[in-house]
């Protein structure tokens, strides 16, 4: 007899998206299994941010469906989509905090939104969130006042405001120094460990990709789509495609 | 590449062996200053080769070589002569080989010709797009204020108390000082026609009924619409490049309640408050010529003005104001969102947000005119 079928966390099947011309990406199909960090990466101009927004629903998919834990999320009506929107959490790329809010405030109003939780658990949940990200005693300050990577560890903490079942990560890394976004994949790898959060992440950062990737995709403007899958160390080792080792760089030079 | 300011000026020596001609360049080339001219170097031979080399005092060079190297690559294609130019420095044969590239190969293909039916193709499909845009826009801000009815709790009161005061207390100044001067500017054109008639006293009706039913609204709206409508234009397009409205859309947050209606009910409340203020001001401003050029006296002006300003004018005035105060929020906030996500973007929605406003303010007040008309108010 068969087991029963593990039903993954994403599972994207025949995607074409794009903006309005000619599509970015055809026919991409994937899956990410449950607590997994799955990184996609690709050169610029690949077409990663654009999968991305097409997964959150930011953008319409052409053709294709994007599955949250077995329940279909494109086709989806608004009432259902606004249910699924809660299985997740995005950290933009800027962090995309709200400037005119305090981080508290930022964290406190998703919650505000969607829990019946009265104030003070709420104050609890923030204080817990900060803490969680290492932002204790943050709270008061505005996103303008704190440092590129605070934004993103307090973006990241907005982000996981209502305990989200996935991630997704917009290039991470994008303008931290190398010792900051080590900490931050150190802060990814921590999260997914503790809470079990899926992880998806587009990224370029080879450090990263290397230090907590469970899987990858790589995707490709030439190709529009997906040449390469698997787990960094096994694919720099295994592929024969020029540009997945070019990308991922020799066995003998891996970090 | 060093440069020395006593190093000579570029320079070619040609000579002719045979059916080849050497060209020595030597000297110093630099991109900034001028570099012999080919058509000089040839001095109308048509040699059937052409041999660069560096002259032994070839200081420096940058693309100005590669420059005279690619001109002379040019006339020996164009003209069937073998260019050699295998002695100058490899880095140079390298350059020309990527000028020569780059003029040939790996280029986009040209745009294609504008043809008239897809100019009005795109400006139809533009359109479309455009009404598509703006009617989700209304329709999304109409199912808002449904959502905010039905849960009051969720209007940011706190939010749109802020904009009241940004675009209420804090635009008294401006509005008090144009009303003022607008009733000014109306008593003294006022002034030249009822002066030849005898009818002085008619300025005090005139300034009255001209602020009171259109003045005061019309001068309040533009203000607002320059002051307050760029504004919200500006925020919302500068949060729409930081993917802040993003973080609204995938958390399931609808921007139109968070961010355009604490913005526009600000507005349609405070414009009417505003636009009372710049009654009283515009007043004031026709009251000060009155007494100062036609010798009225104040107590004159205000009874006269009181026995043909009704309540009813006033009220036209208000609801005018209070219609005026949400297009120009609504302006603001649909061009703001609308802004493409770069610095540039949210110039322009800046820019688009107030003539939007002005071109619906004038249409909207010409469609007053007519409702109230027929009305007989």
């Amino acid at each position: 007899m068969d087991s029963p079928k593990i039903i993954p966390a994403i599972e994207v099947a025949g995607l074409e998206c794009g903006y309005g011309g000619a599509p970015v990406l055809k026919n991409v199909s994937f899956q990410v299994r449950r607590g997994e960090i799955f990184f996609v990466i690709g050169g610029s101009g690949c077409g990663k941010s654009t999968l991305l927004r097409h997964l959150v629903g930011l953008n319409e998919v052409t053709a294709g469906t994007v599955s949250f834990f077995g329940e279909p999320f494109t086709t989806a009506d608004a009432e259902q989509r606004r249910v699924l929107l809660r299985t997740f959490g995005v950290l933009y790329q800027g962090g995309a905090l709200w400037t005119s809010l305090t981080l508290r405030e930022n964290i406190a109003l998703p919650l505000e939104e969607y829990t019946p939780l009265a104030r003070v658990e709420r104050e609890e949940i923030v204080a817990l969130k900060l803490a969680q990200v290492g932002l204790t005693g943050y709270g008061d300050y505005y996103p303008a006042e704190i440092s590129g990577g605070m934004k993103k560890r307090a973006a990241l903490a907005r982000a996981l405001a209502l305990d989200p079942a996935i991630v997704f990560f917009d290039e991470p890394s994008a303008g931290l120094d190398p010792v900051t976004s080590r900490h931050l994949d150190d802060l990814i790898r921590h999260i997914r460990d503790t809470l079990g959060t899926t992880c998806v992440i587009v990224s370029h950062e080879l450090a990263s990709i290397y230090a907590i990737a469970d899987r990858l995709i790589m995707l490709d403007k030439t190709a529009q789509g997906i040449i390469a899958e698997g787990v960094p160390r096994e694919l720099a080792r295994s592929t024969r495609d020029e540009r997945v080792r070019d990308f991922l760089g020799r066995p003998e030079n891996q970090p | 590449m060093s440069d020395s300011s006593t190093a000579t000026a570029a320079r070619v020596e040609a000579r002719l062996e045979g059916d080849c001609l050497h060209v020595a360049v030597g000297g110093q080339w630099r991109i900034t200053r001028n570099r012999p001219a080919w058509a000089d170097v040839l001095a109308a031979r048509t040699p059937a080769r052409v041999r660069l080399e560096p002259a032994a005092d070839l200081a420096a060079w940058d693309s100005s070589l590669v420059l005279f190297a690619d001109e002379a690559r040019r006339w020996c294609e164009g003209h069937d002569a073998y260019c050699d130019l295998t002695a100058l420095p490899p880095a140079v044969t390298q350059l020309v080989t990527q000028i020569a590239g780059a003029q040939v190969g790996n280029v986009p293909p040209p745009r294609a010709a504008p043809n008239l039916l897809a100019w009005l193709g795109g400006l139809a499909t533009d359109a479309w797009r455009r009404t598509h845009n703006n009617t989700e826009f209304v329709g999304e801000c109409a199912l808002g204020v449904l959502f905010v009815l039905r849960h009051p709790r969720k209007f940011r009161w706190r939010d749109c108390l802020g904009e009241m005061q940004q675009c209420g207390a804090k635009a008294l100044p401006i509005v008090g000082l144009i009303s003022f001067l607008v009733g000014v500017t109306l008593a003294y054109t006022g002034a030249l026609v009822l002066r030849q008639v005898g009818g002085d006293i008619w300025l005090a009706d005139l300034i009255g009924l001209a602020m009171v039913r259109e003045m005061a609204a019309v001068m309040t709206a533009v203000v607002l619409a320059g002051r307050t409508g760029a504004a919200f234009a500006a925020t919302l397009g500068n949060m729409k490049a930081g993917e802040e409205i993003d973080a609204f859309v995938t958390l399931g947050i609808r921007p139109v309640v968070f961010l355009v209606l604490p913005r526009v009910v600000a507005l349609g409340l405070m414009t009417p408050l505003l636009a009372l203020y710049a009654n009283a001001l515009g007043m004031i401003g026709g009251l000060v010529v009155a007494k100062q050029v036609l010798s009225i006296q104040p107590s004159a002006y205000w009874v006269e003005m009181l026995a043909n300003v009704s309540l009813s004018d006033i009220a036209t005035g208000m609801i005018k104001a209070v219609a005026f105060g949400l297009i120009v929020g609504l302006a603001g906030c649909l061009r703001g969102l609308q802004a493409e996500r770069s610095a540039a973007g949210v110039g322009r929605a800046a820019t688009s947000a107030v003539v939007t406003a002005l071109l619906l303010l004038v249409v909207a007040d010409a469609v007053f005119a007519v409702l109230f008309h027929i009305l007989g108010l």
